[in-house]
This record gives C-alpha cells, sequence and structure tokens, in this order.
C-alpha cells in the first residue's frame, strides 16, 4: 500500500475534518482532542505541527458551528467577546506560567475540578 | 460581566498552563456560573474560542508549527460535520446533552491524570521542549 498517494491524503484530511466538526458542532469546544491525535497516526504528524495546525483548523470549524448555532439563535454574542478575549491574556499567561510552576501537580488538582465540575453537571 | 471575564481569564490560563483546550472550560463556565443552558453554553463557547485560536494560530505559525495548506483544507472539510453535528446537538435534549459533556470533561481529566503521571517517570523531568 503507498503510505500517502495524492487521493489518500485529502481522504484522510476530509474525514479528520468532518469528524473534528461532528465533535466541535455537539460539545461546543475547539475540536483539538479528535484533530491532533488523527494526524499524529494517519498523517505521521510530529506533535508541535498537529496542534498547530489544528489550532488554525479550529478557527474554521468553530467558525462554522458558531454560525450554525447563530441559526438556532443560541449564541450570546457579548458573553462569547467578554469570555473569548480576556481568554487570549491568560493563554499568554499560561504558557508563560507553563515553564515556571509544577504543572504536573497543577494538572492533577485541576483534574479533581474537571471532575468535581461533570459531577455538579450531572446532577442539576 | 465580570464573572464572563473572570471565566475566559481563568480558562485561558488553564489552557496555556496545561494544554486543555478552551472550549472544555468554557461550556460548564458559562453553565455553572453564568446559568446559561447547555445548548447556549456550547453555542458561546464556539464563537468565544474563534480569538483565542487565531492569537495561538499566529503564535504556532511563528515557530512553523502550522501546516497552512493542510490546516485550510482540514477546515473548509470541516463544514458538513460542524453543521452536522450543531443540527444533532440541537435535537437532543439540554439534560442528555449536559450528561453527555460532564463525561467528556471526565475523560480529559483522565487523560490529565495520565500524562501527569506519565511525566513523572523519575528523570524525565526536563526537557518539554524535546528539541533534537
Amino acid at each position: 500500500m503507498v503510505a500517502d498517494s495524492s487521493i489518500d491524503r485529502p481522504l484522510k484530511l476530509m474525514v479528520i475534518g468532518t469528524l473534528a466538526g461532528l465533535f466541535s458542532g455537539l460539545f461546543g469546544v475547539g475540536g483539538g482532542t479528535v484533530i491532533v491525535p488523527l494526524l499524529i497516526l494517519w498523517l505521521a504528524y510530529d506533535e508541535r505541527s498537529a496542534t498547530g495546525t489544528s489550532l488554525a483548523a479550529i478557527i474554521f470549524i468553530a467558525g462554522f458551528g458558531a454560525a450554525a448555532q447563530g441559526l438556532y439563535h443560541n449564541v450570546h454574542v457579548l458573553d462569547a467577546v467578554l469570555i473569548g478575549v480576556p481568554a487570549i491574556g491568560g493563554v499568554l499567561a499560561g504558557t508563560w506560567l507553563q515553564q515556571r510552576l509544577p504543572t504536573r501537580t497543577i494538572s492533577l488538582l485541576f483534574a479533581v475540578v474537571l471532575v468535581a465540575s461533570a459531577v455538579e453537571l450531572l446532577l442539576r | 460581566m465580570i464573572a464572563a471575564i473572570a471565566i475566559g481569564l481563568a480558562a485561558g490560563v488553564v489552557a496555556g498552563l496545561l494544554g486543555v483546550g478552551g472550549g472544555v472550560l468554557f461550556v460548564p463556565g458559562l453553565v455553572l456560573l453564568l446559568g446559561l443552558d447547555q445548548h447556549q453554553a456550547e453555542a458561546t463557547s464556539l464563537l468565544a474560542i474563534i480569538p483565542v485560536a487565531i492569537v495561538g494560530t499566529y503564535n504556532q505559525d511563528r515557530y512553523g508549527n502550522v501546516r497552512r495548506a493542510d490546516a485550510l483544507l482540514l477546515g473548509m472539510l470541516s463544514l458538513a460535520g460542524a453543521g452536522a453535528g450543531v443540527a444533532l446537538a440541537n435535537a437532543l435534549s439540554g439534560e442528555l446533552l449536559r450528561d453527555g459533556f460532564a463525561i467528556l470533561m471526565m475523560l480529559v481529566a483522565f487523560q490529565l491524570v495520565r500524562r501527569a503521571l506519565r511525566a513523572s517517570r523519575p528523570m524525565s523531568d526536563a526537557p518539554r521542549h524535546p528539541d533534537s
């Protein structure tokens, strides 16, 4: 089997894009959880290129999803701006802190927070 | 308004620090702290992700980590999936969607724990940037 024939590659990208779009649209997340491992597995990406390329694709995926949700009148635009713009600063700060904090301990603590929030959602 | 800004800042810090996607944090923040229903929270999260992804892409691109042609193709080819995903979400009840999302959060938590434990193997503390 040819590893990366010319038809193979766009087909794989289409499958990945479709799966990521489904996942993103269904849950309101970016879809990196789907894209990154598949780019690594199917298209032999290294982890950094997979992450970078995934981020760029997410601009479109989230854009399509938000537009589609707009048709259902579910988007709170002001809240999105109030969250999304400060989040940029947050990400920059978090990336800076990554080199300076014990991320392992924080990961474990944050996993607890995630599970607690998940339980709270389940109990609603 | 302050709560929304706080959610954005906090979610951003955690995303940058731990490599977790912003949406996984935006959605529960919008539901639990701002009182949006699950559908509204997911929709709003999608819009909020865009500025973060744009800045992230810009940063990654400076390091040559964005394969532009693939990213463009991937993005364009996601249209049908994204539309179908949104339609599916809106066909489901808020309760079911919320429970599904809670399970997704638990999976992310599990992945975080696994990654943290793997990174804690002796002597493997140093290289966060495996340049070689």
